[in-house]
């Protein structure tokens, strides 16, 4: 139709090379799903950072998602996957306009310390409460979609699912960025005074894009717990949302795509850096985000996009 | 007679030692181009700046339409149909000309509910290719906004406030920082675009030339108080102006 959907090819053609390649190399599932998990709240801090925000509290949410199902599943006996990934939503989404009708009114360091400091209160609360599982967790069993089983031999089912969610989740913030919402994000990040002054409510946009961004990070940690079958209050701690961070930085604020392309990358370097030179996983990192930083500012969407931008000024040439 | 569509009384705003406002009275009527002269300091910037919503004044009130608008926000102001450029052009600088006005427009329709629909990137941009072509800038439009020449970057600011289709508008200084043969197609661009919308407008100016030429009455500021409110060629040749203005822009200009 027009610039609106150009996504979707790319998306939809990534997501059928992920589900082959698992199909193909049945061992790679884990490791794939993993990252694809990872894959969805970075897809919403990005967002939160085309407003110029970073959130170094996403695990706030991931946690979240992924108690939501150890819970329902464990105290309610609820199993069915899509009930369980719209609850996640539906009360991530709650607790983040709460959350976000504070934080929305702050910017910069301080909205990102904020986040941090969220995350790191439902940490704290996890790893004291001996009821949700304590420093341990929990384990997540027999989770299943329709009465469809997800997990064990059946893992590839999981998997499909978890493409799916993701690409819903990619289509849905696509889009969301060619509402009046979504295109106001640039302009918080550039100048909130001319949006102001233009009628619109920065704050409200900010309020927006961090309730979606919740609700992604949900999605995702229900999605961890689900196929990994356990949960535990690392999904909150600090190092969690910050290598979210990290991948965003290096998936760029450029595509819906980037994100998962970033995050399965990522995940894989790990496994091979862990079978290979164990023990050197940090310092593999530490290289990675090295070279990002001097050689792809702008990350891994800054690698396709369409030709320069015109920066001539507009001088005649 | 008509009832202003600006209305401004008593409006007084000191700055510690400094009063930028000393009972400052203004009606502006609807569909008129106003010039605003004064020396620098004399708190032309900080008029605008009440009456949009930047700074509260410590005294007085302005009633837009009758309605009461001290105490709003420039969002809230900006709403109900008040519109300004700045001095210092405050642009999206790391985008495009293009996207400064798609964001312009998109910011017009995030009010409410309405902001969760989608707006079609052709349509946009459509329209605003047709805003810069307004203007004459055109050839602009893929241009970074932070790049840009300043004169350029000034007459983009004043495009970029007009998307909002205001009944008001306020311009800071629209042609400050261009050359004086600039001036002249710079203000016709504006002032048609100002009447062709039926909009009142009011601009600061230093160039004596352009105002006389553009406004319909002009305003004279003097340490924070209106020296002469009256028609161009009667404001021109006031003794009081002539000194204590014209002379001393002369002087610095
Ligand atoms: N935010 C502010 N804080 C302190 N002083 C200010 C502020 N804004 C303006 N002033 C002072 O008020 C006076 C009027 O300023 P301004 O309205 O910018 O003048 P003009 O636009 O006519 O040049 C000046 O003396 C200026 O220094
Ligand atoms: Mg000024």
């Amino acid at each position: 139709m027009n610039r609106t959907f150009t996504f979707l090819p790319p998306l939809l053609g990534g997501a059928a090379l992920i589900a082959l390649i698992a199909w193909f190399l049945p061992s790679w599932n884990f490791v794939l799903a993993i990252g694809l998990a990872k894959g969805l709240p970075v897809l919403g801090l990005v967002l939160l950072m085309r407003g110029g925000l970073v959130s170094f509290g996403q695990g706030l949410y991931y946690a979240l998602g992924g108690y939501t199902v150890g819970l329902a599943s464990q105290y309610f006996g609820l199993k069915d996957a899509a009930a369980l990934l719209v609850i996640s939503a539906i009360g991530s989404a709650l607790v983040a306009f709460v959350v976000g009708l504070l934080l929305s009114r702050y910017r910069d360091i301080f909205f990102a310390m904020l986040t941090l400091a969220l995350s790191m209160l439902l940490y704290g609360i996890l790893v004291k409460s001996t009821e949700l599982g304590g420093t341990d967790g929990f384990n997540v069993h027999g989770i299943t979609l329709f009465g469809i089983p997800l997990t064990g031999a059946d893992r590839m089912n999981g998997l499909l699912l978890l493409i799916a969610v993701c690409v819903l989740g990619a289509i849905n913030l696509g889009l969301f960025g060619a509402t009046a919402f979504g295109r106001l994000l640039a302009g918080v990040r550039d100048n909130e005074i001319r949006v102001e002054y233009l009628g619109a409510s920065a704050d409200r946009a900010v309020l927006i894009a961090y309730v979606l961004a919740a609700v992604m990070a949900a999605l995702g940690g229900a999605m961890s717990g689900i196929i990994v079958g356990h949960i535990d209050p690392e999904m909150a701690f600090w190092a969690t949302s910050g290598e979210f961070v990290v991948i965003a930085i290096l998936a760029g604020t450029g595509g819906v795509l980037a994100p998962f392309v970033a995050a399965v990358v990522l995940e894989v370097v790990r496994s091979f850096a862990y079978q290979y030179a164990p023990n050197t996983w940090q310092l593999v990192l530490g290289l990675i985000i090295l070279a990002l930083i001097l050689f792809l500012p702008q990350g891994l969407s800054g690698l396709v996009r369409r030709g320069p931008r015109a920066v001539n000024a507009g001088e005649k040439s | 007679m008509t009832a202003p569509i600006i209305a401004a009384k008593g409006l007084r705003k000191r700055f510690g030692a400094v009063v930028a406002a000393n009972d400052v009275n203004v009606d502006i009527m609807p569909g008129t181009i106003s010039g605003l002269i004064g020396t620098n300091g004399a708190g032309k910037t900080t008029f605008i700046n009440m009456i949009t919503g930047y700074l509260q004044p410590d005294e007085g009130s302005i009633l837009l339409e009758g309605g009461e608008i001290v105490g709003l926000t420039p969002r809230d102001v900006t709403r109900r149909g008040v519109a300004r450029s700045f001095q210092i052009p405050q642009l999206f600088n790391s985008l495009t000309a293009v996207e400064n006005l798609t964001l312009a427009e998109a910011a017009l329709r995030s009010r409410g509910f309405a902001g969760f629909a989608m707006l079609p990137d052709s349509a946009l941009e459509k329209s605003a290719r047709a805003t810069l072509e307004r203007f004459g800038l055109e050839r602009f439009g893929d241009s970074l906004a932070g790049t840009m020449p300043e004169g350029i970057r000034k007459l983009l600011d004043i495009a970029v406030a007009m998307v909002a289709r205001p009944r008001v508008l306020f311009l800071d200084e629209p042609t400050s920082g261009v050359s004086s043969e600039e001036k002249f197609p710079i203000m016709d661009r504006v002032i048609a675009a100002t009447r062709a919308d039926n909009m009142s407008m009011l601009f600061v100016e230093h160039d004596m030339e352009i105002v006389r030429r553009y406004s319909d009455r002009v305003l004279a500021f003097f340490e924070g108080r209106v020296l002469i409110d009256d028609k161009p060629d009667v404001v021109m040749n006031d003794t009081q102006v002539r000194t204590l203005i014209i002379g001393e822009e002369k002087a610095h200009g």
